[in-house]
């Protein structure tokens, strides 16, 4: 059996799709009891119920939302560009899924555990905006196109400050891999001495996921609804797994690069008990619930604030602080030689 | 056998996607066909080994630079009978320059051999290193001048661009936030202490010393509106 699939091509082919399949079945069904948290916990910071119909304590309303989003008619646009129309949902949805194939749940233990995780991290987050501006292009309209210019205004911008922070964080791990910079928080999880730069990626993956108060490209009082405005039933469905998926992918890029991803919090007895997927979990359900949290709290940026906080706070901020780490690392002798974790 | 059959989608999407770049008439389906091609190059690079500069070419050419070149062909407006036009007379001198190249290309390429001179200062990379930490090596230990300059070089364009665009201060209304921020109670707001209903019974009697301040916010519209009724009972009943 370990013959048929680790030497033949068809084994191969199989366990790939397997493998596959076991990372997005989970992350799909996430997704789904992920917009239901969001009910709920917004619900509860604003002292209401939330969804409690649909099941036990709401627990069946995804589905709900599933099939009312399904059975829907799909509208599209008489001016609109119908091939790339709906090609954008389909676009942003398939990329907040390939970004999950590098992502390690244990010690090594990813679909693809490849020498530059975290470059291809980067590489797919930052073709995310294609998605958005395909769309408001492509809708014809004035509302979807404006929203589409300033998510990729807003998405290039703050992938620079987010670029800077990860480079600070290799720095001090000396590998590309995600694997090797887990493995690299063994002792101290890289968001104590490197609180200014949790707190800077943090913000920037709210940006970058278009959430609020950074949620611009939808603005809903002055764009109706940016972007998406023109789409309906499941290619609006699709926008919106998308960004959720997103949300839960930039949750694990931060409970990996400053969190200790996998790693238990001490390395001592009863935390060493749980498993590590599951203090991966962990991690990403509370990066979530802040995130939904400073959607419940904040009021949304405007414009040029929201520009002025990327290119005139964050900017310089990431880069001293990436020369301060490097000069530390330096002076300490700490600095990890090449090839090697530490 | 499986990456030989990845090889050839890669590049045969890659050509066919570079030949309808230059062809499709909708500039924003020639760009997102660039990125195409883009794309598949770094899929190429990933099959050669060079996954570094993969990576590299979908951050730098597909995450920004075609984010921005589709950003400004989306914004421009183009006529595309005007477009029609311009092929007519310019297919002469695109033909011209097109077969140069393509002969220096075929001169260039058929025999081309690396200059001794260049061959022997090559700088080997150490083995068992991955090809980001050899890249690293060679750029930043051999040849880290050269990449300064590289760097220096693209700094005046970008000086460059932003001078070309600046525009003077004081067009325009620009938030001052240190200003907000420092302003404080005393610049802003002034506290006068006045009795009580002096000076505004004259009014019409606005502030009754007394009563509630529900009553008293909008003048009347407590008393008035509960008044009609009593009176249309009154009404009724007689």
């Amino acid at each position: 059996m370990a013959q048929f699939f680790y030497h033949t091509l068809a084994g191969q082919i199989i366990l790939m799709l397997l493998e596959t399949l076991a990372v997005l079945v989970p992350l799909l069904i996430a997704v789904a009891y992920l917009t239901l948290m969001e009910r709920k916990v917004m619900a509860a910071m604003q002292r209401r119920r939330g969804p409690n119909v649909n099941g036990p304590f709401g627990l069946l309303q995804a589905f709900a939302d599933a099939i009312k989003m399904i059975m829907k008619e799909t509208v599209i646009p008489a001016g609109a560009n119908r091939a790339l129309f709906l090609f954008a949902p389909f676009l942003t949805f398939s990329l907040a899924m390939l970004a999950w194939a590098v992502i390690p749940t244990g010690n090594g233990l990813a679909v693809a555990d490849i020498n530059v995780g975290i470059l291809y991290l980067l590489a797919i987050s930052s073709l995310g905006v294609y998605g958005i501006l395909i769309a408001g292009w492509a809708s014809n309209s004035r509302y979807a196109f404006l929203g589409g210019l300033r998510s990729a205004a807003q998405m290039v911008s703050y992938e620079v400050s987010i670029g800077l922070v990860i480079v600070s964080v290799l720095l001090a791990v000396g590998s590309l891999n995600l694997n090797d910079i887990v493995l690299a928080q063994r002792h101290i999880w890289f968001c104590v001495p490197m609180f200014p730069m949790f707190i800077v990626f943090f913000i920037s993956a709210l940006a970058e996921t278009n959430r609020a108060p950074f949620d611009l490209p939808e603005g809903e009082s002055e764009l109706v609804a940016g972007f998406f405005v023109e789409y309906s039933s499941l290619a609006f469905g699709l926008f919106f797994l998308g960004e959720y998926a997103n949300m839960i992918l930039m949750s694990g890029m931060i409970s990996i690069l400053f969190l200790g991803g996998w790693l238990p919090p001490l390395g001592l007895a009863p935390f060493t008990w749980v498993p590590g997927p599951l203090w991966l979990i962990f991690k990403i359900l509370f990066c979530l619930f802040v995130f939904i949290w400073v959607r419940a709290t904040f009021p949304r940026f405007r414009y040029d604030q929201l520009m002025r906080l990327g290119w005139k706070v964050f900017l310089p901020l990431s880069l001293v602080w990436m020369i301060a780490t490097a000069g530390f690392l330096m002076a300490t002798g700490l600095l990890p030689q090449v090839g090697g974790v530490n | 056998m499986l990456a030989q059959v990845v090889f050839y989608v890669f590049a045969a999407v890659l050509l066919l996607s570079g030949v309808m770049v230059i062809s499709v008439r909708n500039p924003v389906h020639a760009v997102l066909f660039l990125i195409l091609a883009f794309f598949n190059a770094a899929g190429l690079f990933l099959i050669a080994g060079a996954e570094f500069l993969a990576m590299l070419l979908v951050i730098v050419y597909v995450g920004a630079v075609a984010v921005l070149f589709l950003f400004v062909v989306m914004m421009l407006d183009i006529d595309f009978t005007q477009l029609r036009e311009g092929l007519q007379r310019n297919a002469p001198i695109g033909a011209c320059v097109g077969a140069i190249l393509f002969a220096e290309l075929v001169m260039a390429v058929s025999n081309w051999t690396m200059a001794p001179a260049g061959a022997g200062g090559s700088v080997q990379a150490a083995p068992g290193l991955t090809n980001t930490a050899a890249l690293g090596t060679l750029i930043y230990t051999h040849y880290v001048l050269l990449f300064q300059a590289c760097g220096l070089v693209l700094l005046v364009a970008m000086i460059g661009a932003i001078v070309l665009t600046l525009r003077q201060t004081g067009s325009g209304r620009r938030q001052n936030i240190e200003k907000q921020h420092a302003r404080t109670r005393e610049d802003t707001l002034e506290l006068v202490q006045l009795p009580l209903g002096e000076n505004v019974l004259e009014q019409g009697g606005f502030l009754r010393p007394g009563t509630s301040y529900y009553e008293i916010a909008v003048p009347g519209s407590y008393g008035a509106a509960e008044q009609p009724k009593e009176a249309e009972k009154e009404e009724t009943g007689a």
